[in-house]
């Protein structure tokens, strides 16, 4: 008789990985969107594709509603003519949004070939002390510390927060002349290509080496002040502290709760306790998702952050080590728990073969 | 009352109190078992390695877990997965077994259509397995809620809704269900207790049950033949082993069934370890938020073929079709009208195509379930759950034509 084992194997390795297949990498590759990294250039051409995106998708619903009108009623026609309308001004405004990302885009292309001189910037710094102090005041959010904000932030990003934050920030959708940024005052008072380009010259020159950054120190200074980490102990006001006292452990929550409070009005909605997102969202998401969070949440009111690749990364290393803590021990455990097995099979082999030599 | 002698050995003071030669002869070195048999027949014992790896990773969860709606989250998440010593292992063995334990199921299930071992006298074994079914899948869903996560809660939500039963509107039922409007404290106690005591006991019964239906018909083989067990045996002690068409349970076929569950537990470690994110749903490592709907919402794979038998209808029809669905596979017994109790391959076309499409239809139930309800996805799962009802309605009528072998 012969030996069927090895095609009924087969079949089953067949439909079990057609299985694993459909539900896993092809459903995920359908249900989520797939953003790829831009190298954390920050030149502009993600933000001036998007608006133009939108403009096309405009024009297309404005074409359609020109060819009903051609043959609607009366009634339907006054309707359609208002959509119309309304389209057209949403475009007209899309376009000088563009326009404005494009003319943004090449200032600070411009600015970024500047040399800047890091003494002379040193004076213009002190413009940013007045609110990045560690005075712990609050504008929305509280300003971070720049020491060394010259290693987190790329270089182009640097001369776009001065420039015009929201810009550089992807969230020109959320403010207006009403409702400025906190940091908006600041293109008035640093507003030449020179001044600028020696204020991010100075912050680069102050800050420490990349190789001394720390995942703790990237995540607490550039998500830190939005983010909580349960799991790391950290609030969005910093490490929370141990005290005697309840009355103390009590004051501090308080300060922490309105604090939120506070960032709520500011952003719209609490930013999440990140402690558990590596497990939910993932490396990739989270990495590109920091480059440009439109990309995936479209509309959404966090900001860009601009970090650069290495810090990103950093980022990423940080919220691993909150919530996929043990992943050096699976590792290790999982080579000698696989060794493990693999010897066992083989013995398990050896004892079957001996057992069915009598019985064929 | 029994005569007791003075023991000669430990080994004999027991024997004579439990009678543990008898015992393993009945159970193990003479418990026959045919020998043309390949590795499928293995299954119900890695089945039974699958449940024993749930149960004691279980148990050491249990150590920690508090079934709290504000702890809950916490006490997996955090307690478990980094405080705890080796609790992020125990759980990666539970969340893959629980998933792994199912493709075993249907590998094993599709192995009984397949050499039709559920007919002939088979028919309880067939029963005691869908019952087992069952009772695994209360036991998948009432553990997915546990951690309460986003998708523990709205899967909780979404499952438990279904029993308003459509246009019957009996909300009356749910909230008996959750023990409140929404899920809540009450119905995460409740399916704390379902998942660490009822539903495992009754899957023990069970399983009781399922091995007591396999002694008087024996398992099957591949050629469907009937064996003289009585005969063969006799020839297997009389030492013609070759000759025999039957071999001891032990230690004879469980040595194989050591090597194939060898090969299995490599395989289910390097998914411990190395991938294990199919088992483990990333939107459940959100904590749960009764006002924020995730984007989507599916079932675990195992349950996704019957998702989509209910999604694709209106919600009324949906139910019916997913209430047929769900029994069906119980009535295979008496819906296959053939006089044969043997391998599909050997059985006439009819019921071979029956088969295959049968199991590949399944697939595409599975993959459309998990993907939005969007064309073409809908239009397929639409078609592919009307196949799935008309194939079992033509059983009876297929089965029915089929000639003796
Ligand atoms: C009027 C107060 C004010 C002044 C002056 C100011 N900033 Fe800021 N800055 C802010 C606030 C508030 C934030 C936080 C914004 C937020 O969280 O949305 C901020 C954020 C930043 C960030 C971090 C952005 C990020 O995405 O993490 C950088 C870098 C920065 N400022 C640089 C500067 C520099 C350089 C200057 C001086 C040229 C300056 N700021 C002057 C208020 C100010
Ligand atoms: C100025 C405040 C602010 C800063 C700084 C900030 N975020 Fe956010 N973040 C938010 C807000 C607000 C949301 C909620 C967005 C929403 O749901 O629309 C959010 C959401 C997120 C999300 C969840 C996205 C999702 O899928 O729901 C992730 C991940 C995230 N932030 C990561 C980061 C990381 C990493 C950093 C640091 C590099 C960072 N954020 C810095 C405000 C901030
Ligand atoms: C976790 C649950 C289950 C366990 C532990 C289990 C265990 C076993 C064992 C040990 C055997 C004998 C060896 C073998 O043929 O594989 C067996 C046979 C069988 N089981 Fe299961 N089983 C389970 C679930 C099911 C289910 C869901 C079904 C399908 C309805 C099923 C149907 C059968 C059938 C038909 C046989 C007889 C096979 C034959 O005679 O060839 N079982 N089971």
């Amino acid at each position: 008789m012969k030996n069927k084992e090895p095609l009924i194997l087969a079949v089953v390795v067949f439909f079990s990985l057609a299985t694993y297949y459909l539900v896993e990498p092809y459903a995920h590759h359908i249900l989520h969107k797939d953003v790829e990294s831009k190298g954390f250039v920050y030149d502009g051409s993600d933000d001036i594709l998007e608006v133009e995106n939108i403009i096309s998708g405009l024009q297309k619903t404005k074409l359609e509603k020109e060819l009903e009108y051609k043959d609607a009623s009366a009634d339907e026609k006054q309707k359609l003519k208002t959509a119309i309308i309304t389209s057209e001004n949403d475009i007209a405004i899309q376009k000088v949004r563009l326009e404005k990302k494009q003319t943004f885009f090449s200032d600070v292309a411009r600015i970024a070939k500047i040399k800047g001189d890091a003494v002379t910037g040193e004076a213009i710094f002190a413009t940013c002390s007045g609110c990045h102090n560690d005075a712990g005041i609050v504008m929305g959010t509280i300003p971070p510390s720049l020491d060394n904000a010259g290693v987190y932030y790329t270089k182009n990003y640097l001369i776009g927060i001065i420039k015009d934050p929201v810009m550089i920030s992807n969230v020109d959708h959320k403010f207006s002349v009403e409702n400025e940024h906190p940091m908006a005052s600041v293109k008035y008072m640093v507003s030449s290509d020179e001044d600028i380009a020696n204020v991010v010259a100075y912050m680069q020159k102050i800050a420490i080496s990349p190789e001394k950054v720390t995942p703790k120190m990237a995540y607490e200074n550039t998500c830190g002040r939005c983010h909580s980490v349960v799991y790391e102990k950290w609030t969005q006001l910093g490490t929370t502290e141990k005290f005697k006292h309840k009355k103390d452990t009590l004051a501090a929550e308080i300060k922490v709760l309105e604090y939120e409070d506070s960032l709520k009005v500011y952003m719209g909605k609490l930013p999440p306790d990140l402690s558990m997102y590596i497990r939910s969202r993932g490396e990739h998401f989270i990495s590109t998702f920091i480059e440009n969070p439109q990309s995936q949440l479209e509309g959404t009111s966090m900001p860009r952050v601009g970090v650069t690749a290495d810090t990103a990364d950093k980022v990423v290393e940080y919220l691993k080590n909150a919530g996929d803590t043990k992943r050096h021990e699976r590792e290790e455990i999982g080579r000698n728990v696989m060794i493990y097995i693999v010897i066992f099979a083989l013995f398990a082999f050896l004892w079957k073969r001996e057992i069915w030599k009598d019985l064929h | 009352m029994a005569k007791f002698t003075k023991a000669t050995s430990i080994k004999d003071w027991i024997n004579q109190r439990l009678a543990i030669e008898k015992v393993e002869k009945v159970m193990g070195s003479e418990y026959w078992i045919p020998k043309n048999i390949n590795f499928l027949w293995a299954m119900g014992m890695v089945l039974v390695i699958t449940f024993v790896l749930l149960l004691v990773s279980g148990i050491f969860l249990l150590m920690y877990y508090q079934p709290n709606i504000d702890t809950a989250f916490y006490s997996v998440n955090y307690t478990i997965m980094r405080d705890v010593d080796f609790g992020w292992l125990w759980r990666h063995i539970h969340g893959v077994a629980a998933s792994v334990v199912f493709l075993i199921i249907y590998i094993h299930m599709f192995t009984g259509i397949y050499y039709g071992s559920y007919k002939k006298g088979r028919e309880m074994i067939w029963l005691s397995g869908m019952l087992l079914l069952v009772a695994f899948s209360a036991e998948a869903f009432s553990g997915y809620i546990l951690p309460w996560g986003q998708m523990s809660y709205w899967a909780g939500m979404v499952i438990t809704n279904l029993f308003s039963g459509g246009s019957l509107h009996a909300d009356g039922l749910v909230e008996w269900i959750r023990g409140d409007y929404v899920p809540a404290q009450a119905f995460l106690s409740r399916f704390f207790m379902l998942h660490v005591l009822l539903i495992p006991l009754a899957i023990l019964g069970l399983i009781g049950l399922h091995f007591a239906a396999l002694r008087i018909p024996h398992v099957n083989n591949q050629d469907g033949e009937e064996i003289d067990f009585d005969a063969e045996s006799k020839k297997y002690l009389d030492g013609d082993k070759k000759g025999s068409k039957v071999i001891r349970f032990a230690n004879d076929f469980m040595s194989k069934d050591m090597m194939v569950a060898g090969i299995y537990l490599v395989f289910f470690f390097y998914l411990v370890f190395y991938n294990y994110g199919f088992a483990m749903d990333p939107v459940n490592f959100d904590p749960a938020d009764g006002l924020k709907t995730p984007a989507h919402i599916y079932p675990e794979w195992y349950f996704l073929w019957s998702y989509e038998i209910l999604r694709p209808f209106s919600i009324d029809i949906g139910l019916i079709a997913f209430a047929f669905a769900q029994g069906i596979f119980l009535g295979l017994p008496f819906l296959d009208r053939s006089p044969n109790a043997i391998a599909a391959n050997r059985r006439g076309p009819a019921f071979m195509i029956w088969f295959w499409l049968m199991l590949t239809n399944m697939i595409v139930l599975t993959a459309m379930g998990k993907l939005p309800p969007e064309d073409p996805y809908s239009t397929i799962g639409y078609w592919a759950a009307i196949l799935f009802i008309v194939q079992w309605l033509a059983l009876p009528i297929i089965t029915s034509y089929e000639k003796k072998v």
